[in-house]
């Protein structure tokens, strides 16, 4: 297992420094002049060229990269200048917002998505076939931010059943003092309850669009792993053996047909962490993927290069942990490593 | 680990705050929400600082809000009855009373003025700050230079309650320009105590730390999310704020910023589209006010400098191709100012912007544009800043139409919002579309920055004409009847020579609940929650 862990590391060293290299070079290819946004509305060239120097830009791309480098090595990404803050401080106040987001909507997919996905494959061209098809063709045909912007106007706007699309907190209730970052651990660790039942009024909306859209691929990767898992031979020989349906079903069938799907979980898992973008904007979710995307309108370095870096760690982290899971789920996979 | 010690003790001072506050629904809360304004936003600030590097729109407002300045501005009802500052009036903050004679200006200081911290507020403070302004470089340099405020050595503290600005040259901006944002009164020694060797100015620290006097405190900040501001029970430099608390949360999305307003959660918001406020002009909950923003305008530039536009007759002919009720109705919604169609392109007086003589005749452009020897018309690009697409897009599809007819083929380029700056300063674009606003309110002030042959930024289109230089020159130091006619001379002159086609001055929109009184309109277009109030 050690050995496994230290050789997945080592195939990532070299993809994080390409993602460092290539995130320097795209953000300079960019194009846009930071100086010139950020020099103020009445700005002379020689107030350009003031700011340039101040940000660093008027020296050679070399000597830019090496104080990156340098900079990286301690930890520090830079600051902001949208947010005027040190990106490293801005993500990880952002990376927990789009997280709990992402867990909550991935957990009410999975709980939807995997039994129903089942139970298509095993009653297959049963009504609950049908409707797993209906499901899975309408998760993938709306568009995240249609689902979003449809939610806040009939369960916000019309009804008046959910809170404001403000945020992550109703801006009237104070925030949880920050330990994990998790509004919902952190107002229960404080036994702040008004919070948690805030910040859990906050997440249905967004998490239900969210989980919406990734029910398709986790459902429709079920029902047809499970389906060529249900014609193997040594199905046919369990039932023949007179096994339960439900232990033929659940023991032997689904714990083979589970791999491809915690790997269709783990990629949708991390898209919707970064690409959520849309539902970010439409509910004021203070994610990663809206601060990523303002930086970039702006031509602010920084935080674009940190976003890149922290979902290239993120993602080799992932892979990772899916290998391992592999592992467990799966004792034959470990021959393969 | 600032930042975090800052959010620390943010937190701590809030869970102090909250210890009243039992459970849910409380009438405490109810109560709470009558004294708190909640402002929703499209775009956060970068920083407290008005003097930081890159500080954006939206950290003008927290400046403006949580600092002082020695004066203000008073106040006026414009035509349609809504309160108007006065550019005229200037007014005491922290300074009670002056005396301005042609060499300087002696401000006698609030004695019973304290900072945030309880540091008593004196001259030494002021002048730190107004170092620091005019020290620092970029914008607060730049817009202090702009009132002949240029050296630490103009400043001088008489005794701890008077202060004295000596003047380099008779400028008539140099009080006016004391009373913008920039020039904020700053608590000196907490700063210097925040200070480092290689950066005595503690401009780092200000970032997220107030070191201000001024009528609300920030009580929790949270970046690109919200700030709640607190009031500050112990100003003295001018009438109690109303409002006991100020949430400004930052909602990306216009439609939910309507939805919130329309919904009655929301309180206040500038960041609509302007199809919003016309279409809640009628809303019986809202009440939506559209002020015109003094000294600004949308218009066209062109080069100059390239062929054919350098040639006088195609500016015209362009003058008379733009399909100006079109974009007023479509693109603006009725909303704006109209500026063409005057009876002549003679000046109306020395008000800035007005109106000209231009209107669409296509007949006659094509005409113009024969004469210049391009009666087929020719190939051209109409660039414009995608960052305000929402107006630019539709008025430069409709003019592109407009000059179809005409011959003229203009390809339409999109800029992005990060790059156009960049692309200005390059000044190579041969046709724009643009939008430019002056703080202070004299014409010689934007021609100064539009038309002047020093070519700055904002002469978008490179004129340069030593004439037109002249009488701007004799504007800003002139008064009386030798100002009006020198006004009068390159406004006259703007029109005839066409480098620019003023479409239209556009308003400042703002919505808000009924019950939301007291609104003013500021030049430097943020809100004052100073004199807001809910009944």
């Amino acid at each position: 297992m050690l050995n496994l862990l230290l050789s997945r590391l080592a195939t990532a060293i070299p993809s994080v420094l390409g993602v460092i290299v290539v995130t320097f070079l795209l953000t300079r290819l960019l194009p846009g002049d930071p100086a010139a946004y950020f020099a103020g509305l009445a700005a002379t060239p020689q107030a350009v060229a003031e700011i340039r120097a101040k940000l660093g830009l008027d020296k050679s791309l070399p000597e830019q990269f090496l104080v990156y480098v340098q900079d990286l090595l301690s930890g520090n990404l830079g600051t902001s200048l949208t947010t005027g803050q040190p990106v490293t401080a801005d993500i990880l106040t952002r990376l927990p917002a789009s997280a709990e987001l992402t867990l909550l909507a991935l957990f009410l997919a999975a709980a939807i998505a995997i039994p129903l996905g089942v139970l298509a494959a095993v009653k297959q061209g049963s009504w609950i076939d049908h409707l797993c098809r209906i499901v899975t063709t309408a998760g993938v045909s709306l568009p995240v931010f249609f689902t979003g912007l449809l939610f806040a106007y009939v369960f916000y706007y019309l009804l008046q059943i959910a809170p404001a699309p403000t945020g992550r907190l109703d801006a009237f209730l104070t925030p949880p003092p920050h330990r994990t970052g998790f509004y919902l651990i952190d107002s229960l660790l404080v036994r702040n309850t008004e919070a948690f039942w805030g910040a859990l009024a906050q997440l249905a909306l967004p998490a239900a669009s969210m989980a919406i859209f990734s029910l398709a691929p986790l459902a429709r990767m079920t029902r047809g792993s499970m389906l060529s898992v249900l014609g193997g031979d040594f199905i046919r020989t369990a039932r023949a053996s007179g096994l339960a349906p439900r232990t033929v079903i659940f023991t032997y069938a689904f714990r083979n047909a589970v791999l491809p799907v915690i790997t269709v979980l783990g990629m949708v898992f991390s898209f919707l962490l970064g690409a959520n973008v849309l539902v970010e904007t439409v509910f004021a979710w203070p994610g990663i993927g809206l601060y990523a995307v303002n930086a970039l309108l702006t031509s602010d370095y920084a935080p674009v290069q940190g976003f890149v870096l922290t979902m290239a760690v993120l993602y080799i982290t992932l892979n990772l942990a899916i290998d391992l899971l592999y592992g467990l789920v799966d004792p034959r996979v470990r021959l393969d490593a | 680990m600032k930042r975090r010690h800052f959010l620390k003790s943010s937190t701590a001072l809030t869970a102090a705050a909250g210890v009243t506050a039992p459970a849910i629904f409380s009438p405490l809360k109810a109560q709470s929400r009558q004294e708190t304004l909640l402002v929703v936003a499209e775009n956060t600030p970068n920083m407290m600082d008005i003097h930081g590097v890159g500080a954006n729109r939206p950290a003008y407002e927290v400046s403006w809000n949580t600092h002082d300045r020695l004066m203000t501005y008073g106040v006026k009802k414009d035509s349609t009855g809504q309160d108007h500052y006065d550019y005229s009036k200037l007014e005491p903050e922290l300074a009670t009373d002056w005396n301005v004679t042609p060499t300087s200006a002696t401000f006698k200081l609030r004695r019973d003025a304290k900072f945030h911290d309880g540091t008593p507020i004196t001259a030494k403070d002021v002048k730190w700050s107004f170092d620091r302004a005019v020290t620092v470089g970029g914008f607060p340099t730049f817009q202090m230079r702009a009132g002949s405020l240029e050296k630490p050595e103009q400043f001088v503290v008489v005794d701890d309650h008077t202060f004295r600005v000596d003047f380099v040259r008779a400028d008539k901006l140099s009080m006016p320009d004391l009373a913008v944002p920039v020039p904020v009164i700053m608590n000196s020694e907490l700063a210097k105590k925040n200070a480092t060797t290689a950066d005595p100015w503690a401009m780092e620290w200000t970032k997220n730390n107030l070191a201000a006097g001024g009528a609300y405190k920030i009580e929790r900040w949270q970046p690109g999310q919200e700030i709640v501001y607190v009031r500050n029970d112990d100003w003295k430099n001018g009438p109690m704020p109303k409002i006991r608390r100020v949430i400004l949360r930052i909602i990306p999305s216009a439609g939910n910023r309507r939805a919130l307003l329309e919904r009655g959660d929301a309180d206040i918001s500038f960041d609509l589209p302007a199809k919003d406020f016309s279409d809640l002009k009628g809303s019986p909950k809202l009440n939506i006010v559209g002020t015109p923003v003094e000294n600004a305008m949308q218009y066209i530039g062109m080069n100059v400098k390239q062929k054919p536009f350098d040639n006088v007759k195609v500016r015209q002919a362009i003058a008379y191709a733009v399909p100006y009720q079109q974009i007023q109705d479509a693109v603006m919604f009725g909303r704006a100012i109209p500026l063409y169609g005057g009876a002549s392109n003679k000046a109306k007086g020395t008000n800035w912007p007005q109106v000209h003589g231009y209107k669409t005749d296509l007949a006659r452009a094509k005409a113009l544009l024969a004469e210049a020897g391009y009666p087929n018309g020719f190939e051209t690009t109409l660039s414009f800043d995608l960052g305000l697409g929402a107006i630019n897009e539709p008025l430069t599809l409709l003019l592109q139409h407009s000059l179809a007819q005409i011959g003229i083929k203009a390809e339409i380029n999109k800029v992005p919002g990060a790059n156009w700056r960049g692309e200005l300063l390059k000044k190579s674009m041969p046709m724009i579309t643009n939008t430019f606003g002056g703080w202070l309110n004299y014409a010689e002030y934007f021609f100064f920055w539009c038309y002047h042959g020093q070519n700055a930024v904002f002469n978008t289109m490179s004129y340069q004409n030593p004439a037109m230089d002249a009488l701007i020159d004799k504007a800003r130091f002139a008064s009386g009847a030798d100002y009006d006619a020198a006004v009068k001379g390159f406004v006259d002159m703007a029109f005839d020579e066409v480098p620019r086609i003023p479409i239209f001055q556009p308003l400042l929109n703002v919505a808000m609940q009924k019950n939301v009184t007291g609104y003013r309109y500021w030049f430097h277009r943020q809100l004052d929650y100073r004199q807001l109030a809910k009944t």
